[in-house]
């Protein structure tokens, strides 16, 4: 137990929780775009999986990084594009609509990767770019905060870079007043002369590019390549991390933080002599623990209030 | 046309529209992937229907589909998006495959306690998101899917660490019972015991939505829960207990499975039989008795693409792309609705003219 401590305050455990929180936070932080537009968008899963393997592919066929982000970030926005219109033109219901793109993926990813490649498993035998780490100067040379801060995936800075752009976007743009004002309440804004269709289906979108970019940290930084349902949940995480934190930047940052400490701690305690099975549920119960407690006090508040609303009368 | 017919015409269209949709698909993937397509597209379509124990293999498919797609159908009935059933029916198996491990039993006695045991599992389940739903308000759309991933892991870790064949390279469970397994009913296929038993949910689910007290409490907390609360119903009791029941139904399945098909438990991870059975659900449009049907049609699918998966070079996960698609297509509200309506406008009108006329001729 005292190594698993001793390695829990860690500058390489703290270095980790970075490293395995990217992903989530992309995806919560879409999640967040999207609750505030009044859409949950139950397709994150897919989508990080699509983007995942379109991103590989993407980086082998077309020879280069770039090409590989072009593709998966493409896919990405396809899909969102997809559920965008089946959920505001075709009025389908956001979750089955959400539900509908898990299920496309995860059939779609094994076939095309089986077509390319022969195999149901991994995308190891294509050639496979992933994103730089990035060494930040000066800062890496500093004890332990250049341990932590320094020399992590380039998406891993766009992912911390996005919680502020996140922020930005909703407080201090007019798209973003507008997104959170079809949250609020759709027909006030549509009042108002606010397209609400359109203005969704931007949320969508803008989720899309982020929600693939954490697909794409998947299969191009967090490993070097795709393997079978990689993303195990992740999509699902994000959506209970972006619920959590209220559909704020800030909110959804440490929330997933907080999710990701869980994942991070499972791969720690595999030091231990657990079962392995009960170490790696560890992410999954903690979000149902988390997201019972915050909906206890949620629940709570709304109830003080509600006293407090009686004594003033 | 009353309305009535209007909506059977509607309905009926959209479901040969969404049909002939799937199949362009069908067609587009596998022309776009295959070397000799025409190959590929015959074992698909006609493959299943080659031989008796292919025949066989579409129901023995579709028995696990009944199961989930009939938890899944009562879930939505009420109103809520819980994904359980994929974690009951897991349990369910998992259960099933401790019982006839470990308890000795008479023939019989044996499959009835193991199929008991996998349903209550399956109904523990269900309740977890359910309750936590009613009382604190927990989102149970994430909370179900989240609990499926743990069902999954404990009991991948019930058969790595209490129940595994040693000499086997890949994961099985030692051989199950003979006393606690489902017997074979059709000779020359796999079609087991399990398969009556599910249509008899059928029957029994049907009586229990649209000729109980409980079926319509179900149906008006699902539609209208604010109006049933104040028509006295406990609408918050009849969600739990709708997921509960569901939960029953899916474990059940899950050790229906188990017995009814293997003789050692074999899976890796969650076979995807709860998911499935939403977009059965879906098609069976809120009928039970269309259930078994749809689960049919799916299983079809399946057996279809499993078959071309082995005499051409399309893999099989084309099923899962079509589940995909037929799900997104039913789910479209939007999908012919206006040509619904302007039926319906349509003989309004007529009606009232009639009308017109009538009172006209009596006014003369």
């Amino acid at each position: 137990m005292s190594t698993v401590l001793a390695n829990i305050f860690s500058a390489e455990f703290v270095y980790m929780w970075i490293r395995v929180v990217t992903p989530i936070l992309l995806a919560s932080l879409g999640g967040c775009i999207c609750n505030q537009a009044g859409v949950v968008n139950l397709g994150l899963e897919g989508i990080m999986l699509l983007s995942a393997l379109a991103g590989v592919i993407g980086g082998a066929y077309g020879g280069g990084l770039l090409a590989g982000v072009a593709c998966g970030l493409g896919v990405a926005l396809l899909v969102s594009l997809i559920f965008a219109y089946f959920h505001l033109n075709m009025e389908a219901d956001a979750t089955l609509c959400g539900t509908a793109i898990n299920t496309f993926a995860a059939g779609a990813t094994v076939m095309a990767l089986f077509t390319l490649t022969g195999e149901k498993g991994t995308s190891s035998s294509l050639l496979s770019f992933s994103f730089p780490t990035i060494n930040i100067p000066l800062i890496d040379r500093i004890p332990i905060l250049g341990s932590i801060v320094s020399g992590h995936n380039f998406v891993t800075y766009v992912a911390f870079l996005a919680v502020f752009l996140t922020w930005f976007l909703f407080y201090r743009t007019p798209l973003g007043l507008r997104i959170r004002s079809i949250g609020e309440n759709p027909d006030a804004a549509a009042s108002v002369g606010v397209n609400v269709r359109r203005t969704r289906y931007v949320a969508i979108l803008l989720c899309g590019l982020l929600t693939g970019m954490g697909g794409m940290y998947m299969s191009m930084g967090y490993l070097s390549m795709f393997t079978r349902g990689m993303v195990a949940g992740r999509g699902f995480i994000a959506l209970a991390a972006a619920a959590m934190g209220q559909s704020t930047p800030i909110g959804a940052l440490l929330s997933s933080m907080l999710f990701a400490f869980f994942e991070s701690i499972s791969n720690t305690l595999q030091l231990l002599a657990l079962p392995s099975q009960f170490i790696r549920m560890l992410p999954y119960v903690a979000t149902i623990l988390g997201l019972t407690i915050y909906s206890i006090q949620k629940k709570n508040k709304a109830y003080a209030r509600a006293q407090a609303a009686v004594q003033e009368k | 046309m009353n309305n009535k017919q209007i909506n059977l015409l509607v309905d009926a269209v959209k479901l040969l529209l969404i049909m002939v949709i799937t199949l362009a698909v069908i067609a587009a993937i596998i022309f776009s992937v295959s070397d000799d397509p025409l190959n590929a597209l015959y074992n698909f379509f006609v493959g299943p229907f080659l031989s008796m124990r292919r025949i066989g293999n579409i129901v023995e498919g579709a028995c696990p589909l009944t199961f989930t797609a009939m938890a899944v159908m009562l879930i939505f009935k009420a109103g809520q998006f819980s994904m359980i059933s994929e974690g009951s029916f897991f349990i369910g198996t998992g259960v099933a495959m401790s019982i006839s491990l470990a308890v000795p039993m008479p023939t019989g006695l044996h499959a009835l306690v193991a199929l008991l045991g996998a349903a209550l599992a399956g109904a523990f389940i269900a309740f977890i998101p359910a309750i936590l739903k009613k009382t604190w308000d927990v989102s149970e759309v994430v909370t179900s899917i989240m609990l499926n991933y743990v069902c999954e892991f404990f009991v991948i870790y019930l058969v790595t660490y209490h129940f595994k064949e040693t000499s086997s390279s890949s994961l099985a469970s030692w051989e199950l019972a003979p006393t606690s397994l489902l017997p074979k009913i059709v000779p020359g296929t796999n079609i087991h015991l399990g398969v009556i038993l599910a249509l008899l949910l059928c029957v029994g689910c049907w009586v229990l939505t649209n000729r109980s007290r409980f079926g319509y409490q179900l149906r008006l907390t699902g539609s209208n829960p604010s109006f049933s609360h104040y028509a006295g119903i406990k609408e918050t009791g009849v969600m739990v207990g709708a997921q509960v029941i569901a939960g029953t139904i899916a474990g059940m399945g899950g050790g229906v499975e188990l017995l009814g098909m293997y003789n050692r438990f074999k899976w890796t991870t969650s076979p995807g039989f709860g998911w499935t059975g939403i977009v059965v659900a879906l098609l069976a449009k809120d009928n039970p008795l269309l259930i078994p049907l749809s689960a049919c049609f799916f299983s079809y699918i399946n057996t279809g693409a499993n078959i071309m998966a082995m005499n051409s070079d399309v893999s099989n996960d084309v099923a899962q792309i079509i589940q995909g698609v037929i799900m997104m297509l039913i789910v479209s509200g939007a999908l012919l609705q206006r040509w619904r309506q302007k039926l319906v406008v349509r003989a309004a009108e007529k009606e009232q003219a009639e009308a017109a006329a009538v009172s006209a001729s009596v006014e003369a």
